[in-house]
């Protein structure tokens, strides 16, 4: 847009040139010009990536679905270790949400319960399977503590923003009632947050059900382990069909999830 | 009026019969499923008897942390991360931009392609990060390459789901304008919904970062790059006090990773 609009006055254009945006797109590209020769980034390497990946996807194709039992044994230890990290999980985080909400509790009852849910959201649930393998040993158990906690994290710091958002005034006339705490809890939060904490709980099972398919990676119990084997021992027509059998699960959990969500509305 | 009265008669119900039932048959697959898992799951009991003596072995290897492993390995795969989580994130904008201007039906009137580009969506968000990791080491050998590909392959997804519905909900008053005047394609793209869905595009794509931040810690125990290579190396070797050393350092950085994006939210968007 070289010439000036003529209706406007002389040096005016209708859109004009955005030069911070502009200025601040120069320094994405050279930041990432930079990152990426510091990280050793290479074209010649891409390339025989490219190659290799040729080799890969060949060695690949056609899935293995030979080894039944392993794999059916294996997405059915994952299966358990998400529904019943998500079951402990979410029972876990109602009271720390309902103690991290600020404008039902104190200062002194939400900053620990604040602390307590960053302090589980901080870490990657694998990181956090890592530390219960050492300490309850190998196997499912580890994966089910390590996604309970990762569980708490997350719904916990949502469900508290949730309650943070209810209208006060329903909390106030049930409490003018005379109504003790506890039915002030059942009448006035749980039928405001009921169906937002349905649709925390179901996105969590189906991360759970993503993270329960991984943690066997560290030795946390589940389809990973056997995956991380396979993969190790270049069994790839193998990890393709463990990869396709995980992924069409995420995919059917995500339906049914959606189906509970509606439910719920 | 006469149904006044029938009206006050009549019982109220919150839901109807059928949503009640959907609802008590949720609860019964949930109850099954619950104790159908706490029943089959296989538990060692020996494992568990001496758990306790365990995680008190764990606290007394961690203590005191050994510092010095942060200036030998931990920093310079620290920096690692920062740039993997970055520049995933980065290449999954150049990736997810476009797609999203696929998949949103308003922009794009295409039944099939905007099929095709949640199609890709969802496969993309399908496949842990860990895993695209394992896929990207296999292609292009250890290292922050297939880590940075693993983050942005697995941000795609997301970043252009919600880019995409961003769009969607784009106001059509001004892009109408547009088009009336006769403005081409890029124009109606650049000037009428880019100024709308700027602030979402920022803001998913802060929270993409922060959510990369975490996920690049992890990805060197598969082989690709970034601080969890120190990591899993201190963990082989059961240098329980360095391993502290490297969580404390993954714990500083996602605290300051959300501290960053929760000022540049308040401030800029």
């Amino acid at each position: 847009m070289s010439a000036p609009d003529p209706g406007l006055p002389l040096g005016r254009q209708a859109f004009q040139a955005n030069w911070s945006g502009r200025i601040a797109f120069g320094a994405l590209v050279v930041y990432t010009i930079y990152a990426a020769s510091h990280l050793g980034f290479s074209w010649d390497r891409f390339v025989t990536g490219l190659g290799q990946g040729g080799t890969f996807l060949a060695r690949m194709f056609p899935p293995d679905f030979e080894r039944t039992q392993l794999l059916v044994d294996g997405m059915v230890e994952s299966l358990q270790i998400a529904i019943l990290s998500s079951f402990f999980g979410i029972l876990l985080s109602l009271p720390v949400g309902l103690l991290a909400a600020r404008n039902l509790m104190p200062p002194w009852v939400t900053w620990p319960a604040r602390t307590i849910i960053a302090l589980c959201r901080s870490f990657h649930p694998i990181i956090i399977a890592i530390l219960f393998v050492k300490a309850v040993g190998f196997g499912a158990l580890a994966g089910v503590l390590a996604l309970i906690v990762g569980s708490i994290g997350f719904v916990g710091k949502l469900f508290a923003e949730a309650i943070e958002e209810i209208s006060l005034k329903q909390v106030e006339a049930v409490r003018a009632t005379g109504a003790p705490f506890l039915n002030v809890l059942i009448m006035a939060v749980q039928p405001q947050v009921l169906p937002r904490f349905i649709g925390f709980a179901t996105y969590q099972l189906d991360s759970n059900l993503r993270n329960s398919t991984m943690v066997g990676i560290v030795g946390g119990g589940g389809i990973g382990a056997t995956l991380f084997t396979a993969y190790q021992r270049f069994d790839y027509d193998y990890v393709l069909a463990i990869l396709i059998v995980t992924v069409a699960m995420i995919m059917v959990a995500e339906v049914l999830s959606g189906w509970i969500r509606k439910a719920f509305q | 009026m006469s149904t006044v009265g029938t009206a006050i008669d009549r019982e109220w119900v919150r839901f109807t019969p059928a949503q009640r039932l959907g609802r008590y048959a949720l609860y019964l697959a949930a109850v099954i499923a619950i104790v159908w898992s706490f029943r089959t799951i296989e538990i060692i009991p020996e494992f568990l008897y001496d758990s306790p003596q365990q995680i008190a072995d764990l606290f007394v290897r961690m203590w005191p942390m050994d510092w010095s492993y942060f200036g030998e390995a931990v920093w310079a795969s620290l920096i690692e991360t920062l740039h993997i989580a970055t520049l995933g994130t980065i290449l999954s904008l150049f990736f997810a931009v476009p797609l999203g201007l696929v998949a949103a039906r308003n922009l794009t009137p295409v039944p099939v392609l905007n099929w095709f580009a949640h199609f890709l969506f969802v496969t993309s968000r399908s496949v842990n990060s860990l895993v695209w990791a394992l896929l990207f080491v296999a292609i292009f050998g250890p290292g922050p390459l297939a880590g940075t590909l693993a983050i942005a392959f697995r941000s795609i997804g997301f970043v252009g789901k919600l880019f995409g519905e961003a769009l969607e909900e784009a106001n059509q008053g001004s892009i109408e304008a547009l088009v009336a005047a006769g403005a081409p394609k890029r124009s109606q793209i650049l000037m009428g919904y880019w100024p709308q869905v700027r602030p979402a595009f920022w803001s998913i794509a802060l929270f993409r970062w922060d959510i990369n931040i975490r996920e690049s810690a992890v990805l060197g125990l598969v082989g690709a790059g970034g601080i969890g290579v120190a990591l899993d190396t201190a963990l082989n070797l059961l240098y329980w006090d360095q391993v502290a050393v490297v969580l404390l350092t993954i714990f500083a950085v996602v605290v300051l990773a959300e501290l960053v994006v929760t000022a540049i939210r308040q401030r800029a968007l």
